[in-house]
């Protein structure tokens, strides 16, 4: 099966739980396990070519500028880490399908649970180390969800939201690693990197890269210091607890570090880091572990101290210390997956993991004590089971490991924690199912059904039948240590035995044994003693350090966002005045290399109307009325100015905005208080006029200094004024650069146009139903009405005109191409033609006339100038390809046709829907209850108020 | 002629900026009107000024201005219309509701009452 599947089949898969959650928990489970099961089927099927030694690959290109490229890679140690995540998933699905009760959503969590297989088992075939790190964020973000799958429980919100602050912290260190990584090989590719370990050691960079990178793999593996979380991540449910914290995630870490293991490792800084975190992880997770009471914080530490066994064995940097990591990586995962499926069926049966509540379960649940057994026994090294032959192997690497050149320091840890390990394996066993029958149990303990033991079994069975043959295991194993070693280093030929002779590893692990039933015959004094010493609260740590950052960064931000608008256009204006001071001042400005045209009479009174209109708009703007007046002369002269500086299109285009404008501002106005109170203090009015200026002063220099110095480089402009005839058949290269050469822009112009224009009639409507229609509706206007609100000159005006105005707005469209003029021109012609009927017929007159409604007019104009585009494919042409050609109907003249024009034919209705709709929401809003609608057009009609006998009175509107 | 435009636009940011920062709504959208204004000539100056060189192409005209600024600056005068509307909008619809037109959130004065106090 292609890896893409592979991959892709849980993340599709999770989309199914959901809907089969109605069809039953079994259901549920069951499309889950088939999900997993395919994949597992599929992963498989690639068996042959991994074993042969073949590394499977599956490339697509997703983003090649960015060195981002979908690329799948599958060899022993990727086919390894997939096999323990699909077929323990397999394991862990069935067993939540027993584990959970009705309560729980189980859609949801095998949803989750999906997610998070996908995203593991794109880590460990990621080629590409962007795409593996984006798995890597999803891991985390899947885990997140699963640890805090009860919500209800504070508890697991808080551990959810550790890991996921962890893991996340070190997922962006790990970015930052990746990215140093990919810069030094000038690749993406872990292939390529794996094959310049040389080019990687000997960069500068490489340090900071590897801190990096172990900060991501420490906090994901839960390593010294990092180790809190993963004990408080076990308020997940069990089934998660099993599957992410024994099997799967936090063996990502570990994943990553073979992964890198043949680039990485074997400098002084790996190994003192690697080996050091390792083994104070081991140690100190051991010693912890022993005096937990909760079953499953038990297990938690002694994961980490596993994880931490793992980590020391891969930061030794020798091959053998490769393959006992890869083997105790197996080994971990059978009997640990099993020990949190038992845990969980204690606590399941016996309504508590309390080990002090806990006790001569032997008898009561014989299936569960086997199992549990014979995997604690395998954790604690007792030979004949498969922990005992890696920890065989990791002390026996131990021996030959010195640490800070003390020889005996790694080996005497070694023992030390193995020494623990053993012990709390032993009371394991010895505090949950030895002893005497207890009659207080919160609940009668016996065995579950077979869903609940029989997955833990089948991972006993493994635990049982490597640990007798170990041969059955060693060519698997070599070949996964293979592919981690890549070329930089043989595979040991040391055989996997269980009887290797009289080494000093027998002795170490017998020492560690003895020892831990030793220390298991004084463990209530042991236990007061670790009791009374003072140790630091790992929790109250992180939430100490989360709330100083929390706090600084609330001393930092609330100050700059206090909410108001006004502070943050000051602190905006000034910042980007004070880069662009920066910016000049550090810079350098070359000589003037144009010369200042001569100002003419006309010019300079234009700047002194605008300069005058704009001083009195700042000085007057308390009367509002005035300063729109005020503004309405400042549009005027820039779309004066547009037309003075050759920009024909671009005045026409000004000068029909302001008119809208300006009446939609007026429209509010009718609303808003006429006057602007005086309310800042003279020194607020000093501090904003300060800001102003240098705004002003920054933007006059700006432009100054351009307008007087080409540009450095050569405008596109130029290929635009000579393809604008010859590609886009017009001679106007404004219009032609609108509709053919940024056709796209403008069509993604118009479409925010329409969503404005739809914004605007949301709010309308929102306003109109809800408290403030009532408002509107009995609101006494505060300035006197005038008699005659539709005068009959202006309605008898404006209905010649219009027809007129049309012309002009069709004439203007169609000359657009090639003169002055266009769709978005015409569009305002036209919205202020029909504006005009409604100021001088009013509102209900001229709605009653208008059968289109103004949103159809958008959508109408953004489908035909999408269909235009869209119709460009059917020739075989990207989108929006234009075309025109020359056509001769008799009696006219030759014309041209071009598609560009049906494309402005679909910029003109938007303009036109836009602009209308917007204008109609305002005055909607203007109606009132004390004013019924007229459906005539002026108020005095000399005829309507002598009707003829024979007339009907038409039926008035209610409101 | 360079500098009158220059200054036009320093001139119209100023009195843009010192607008919007006003605490009413609506000399703050005049004053991003204004802003609007300075924006476009801006871009549209960013072309370098031309005078009587419109950007059609004729027959035996060799200097044109600039139009690719004229292209952006059009679309952009369009869209701004659109913004000041949703922006007006939104204005009176926080006036219309809380019958204050004030930018800023004001503080609470007169409606908490002391506690025990009906």
């Amino acid at each position: 099966m292609s890896l893409f599947l592979i991959v892709a089949l849980p993340f599709f898969g999770a989309l199914l739980p959901g809907l089969m959650n109605s069809a039953g928990r079994s259901a549920c489970a069951g499309v889950t396990f088939t999900v997993s099961l395919a994949a597992f089927v599929g992963l498989l099927t690639n068996l042959p070519s991994v074993l042969s030694g073949d590394v499977v690959m599956a490339r697509v290109d997703w983003m090649p500028a960015l060195g981002l490229n979908f690329t799948l890679m599958l060899d022993g140690l990727g086919f390894f880490f997939a096999l323990l995540i699909l077929g323990i998933g397999l394991l862990i699905i069935a067993y939540a399908r027993h584990y959970l009760s009705r309560d729980d959503n189980m859609g949801e969590f095998f949803t989750y649970l999906l997610l998070f297989q996908g995203a593991m088992v794109g880590i460990v075939l990621s080629d590409n180390i962007l795409l593996l790190l984006i798995f890597w964020e999803l891991t985390s973000l899947s885990s997140f969800l699963l640890i805090g799958y009860w919500k209800h429980l504070p508890e697991g919100r808080q551990g959810a939201r550790m890991a996921l602050v962890v893991t996340g912290t070190g997922g962006l260190a790990m970015i930052g690693g990746m990215l140093i990584l990919g810069q030094i090989v000038g690749s993406y590719d872990l292939s390529v990197i794996l094959a310049n370990r040389d080019l990687i050691q000997a960069d500068p960079l490489y340090v900071p890269a590897l801190i990096l990178i172990l900060l991501g793999c420490f906090t994901k593996s839960a390593q010294f210091p990092f180790h809190f979380w993963l004990p408080h991540a076990m308020a997940a449910p069990t089934p998660v607890s099993a599957y992410l914290h024994s099997a799967t995630m936090v063996k990502a870490g570990l994943f990553l570090m073979a992964r890198m293991w043949p680039v990485l490792s074997g400098t002084p800084e790996w190994f003192m880091i690697v080996t050091t975190a390792g083994l104070v992880t081991m140690v100190l997770a051991a010693v912890i572990a022993l005096f937990k009471h909760d079953l499953k914080a038990l297990l938690a530490f002694s994961t980490v101290s596993h994880l931490g066994l793992i980590t020391m064995l891969l930061g030794t940097g020798t091959a053998f210390g490769a393959m006992a990591a890869m083997f105790h990586i197996l080994n971990h995962a059978t009997f640990k997956a099993a020990l949190f499926m038992s845990a969980g069926i204690v606590d399941h049966e016996a309504h508590t993991r309390d080990i002090r509540r806990l006790g001569g379960l032997r008898t009561l649940m014989p299936v569960t004590f086997v199992i549990v057994t014979l995997a604690a026994l395998s954790m604690a090294g007792i030979p004949l089971l498969n922990g005992f032959l890696s920890k065989e192997m990791m002390l026996e690497e131990a021996t030959h490991t010195t640490l800070f050149g003390m020889p005996w320091l790694v080996p005497a840890l070694a023992t030390f924690g193995s020494l623990f390990s053993a012990a709390y394996c032993f009371r394991l066993i010895g505090h949950v199912f030895l002893g005497p029958v207890r009659n207080d149990y919160p609940a009668k303990p016996h065995d579950p059904g077979a869903g609940l033991w029989l997955p833990p079994a089948i991972l006993v069975v493994f635990v049982v039948g490597i640990g007798i043959a170990p041969f059955l295991a060693e060519p698997f194993v070599k070949l996964v240590t293979a592919s981690v070693l890549g070329g930089e280093a043989e595979v040991p030929k040391a055989y996997f035995k269980i009887w290797h002779g009289l080494v000093p590893a027998l002795f170490m692990s017998i020492a560690a044994v003895v020892g831990g039933l030793l220390l298991m015959a004084v463990y209530n004094p042991a236990l007061r003693l670790w009791d009374a010493a003072p140790r630091p609260e790992a929790k109250v740590i992180f939430e100490a350090i989360v709330e100083a950052v929390a706090r600084l960064a609330r001393r930092l931000i609330l100050p700059l966002h206090n909410g108001a608008f006004t502070r943050y256009a000051v602190i905006g204006a000034i910042a980007i005045v004070a880069a662009g001071l920066h910016a000049w001042i550090s810079g350098t400005a070359a000589a003037p290399t144009r010369t200042m045209q001569p100002a003419t009479p006309i010019a300079i009174a234009g700047w002194l109307m605008l300069v005058g209109a704009t001083c009195g708009l700042v000085l007057m703007h308390r009367d509002r009325l005035l300063s729109l007046i005020l503004i309405g002369i400042v549009g005027l002269m820039v779309s004066i100015g547009f037309a003075f500086f050759s920009a024909p299109d671009l005045a026409m285009t000004q000068f029909t905005v302001e008119v809208v404008t300006i009446i939609l501002l007026l429209l509010a106005l009718n609303f808003l208080p006429k006057r602007t109170p005086v309310e800042s203090s003279v020194l607020r009015r000093v501090r904003d006029a300060g800001v102003a200026i240098a705004g002003g002063l920054a933007t006059f220099t700006l432009a100054y200094h351009y307008l007087l110095r080409d540009a450095i480089g050569t405008p596109i402009s130029e290929f635009h004024l000579a393809n604008s005839y010859k590609g886009g058949g017009g001679t106007n290269v404004v219009n032609v650069i609108l509709v053919d050469f940024r056709g796209f822009d403008t069509y993604g112009e118009i479409i925010v146009l329409g969503i404005a224009a739809l914004l605007i009639y949301a709010l309308t409507e929102t306003l109109l139903r809800g408290p403030v229609r009532a408002r509107l509706l009995n609101r006494k206007p505060d300035q006197p009405r005038a008699g005659d609100m539709h005068p009959m000159m202006m309605v008898v005006l404006t209905r010649v005109v219009m027809p007129v105005v049309l012309m002009v707005g069709f004439y203007i469209f169609l000359r657009g191409h090639n003169e002055p003029g266009g769709g978005f021109i015409a569009g305002l012609i036209v919205s202020i033609a029909v504006v005009m009927q409604y100021m001088a017929s009013g509102f209900a007159w001229t709605s009653a006339r208008l059968k289109y409604p103004y949103h159809g007019v958008i959508g109408a104009g953004v489908l035909i100038a999408g269909l235009t585009g869209i119709g460009s494919w059917f020739v075989g042409k990207p989108f929006l390809t234009s075309d025109f050609t020359y056509v001769r109907i008799p009696p006219f003249q030759e014309f041209e046709l071009a598609t560009a024009a049906l494309f402005d034919l679909g910029v003109f209705l938007s303009v036109v829907g836009a602009v209308m709709l917007s204008l109609e929401s305002f005055s909607r809003l203007a109606r009132r209850a004390d004013e019924t609608d007229s459906e005539y057009p002026m108020d005095i009609d000399p005829s309507r108020d002598n009707p003829p006998p024979d007339a009907v009175q038409p039926a008035r509107e209610s409101v | 002629m360079e500098l009158l435009v220059a200054t036009a636009i320093g001139i119209m940011t100023a009195g843009g900026l010192y607008l919007v920062l006003r605490l009413r709504t609506f000399p703050v959208i005049l004053g991003m009107s204004l802003l609007t204004y300075a924006v476009n000539v801006f871009l549209f100056a960013s072309g370098r000024l031309t005078v009587g060189a419109p950007p059609i192409l004729r027959d035996g005209v060799t200097t044109y201005t600039d139009p690719l600024p004229q292209a952006l600056v059009l679309t952009a005068i369009v869209i701004s219309f659109g913004m000041t509307a949703v922006v007006v909008m939104i204005a009176l619809g926080a006036f219309l509701g809380a019958d204050d037109d004030h930018v800023d959130d004001q503080p609470d004065t007169a409606d908490t009452k002391p506690e025990g106090k009906a």
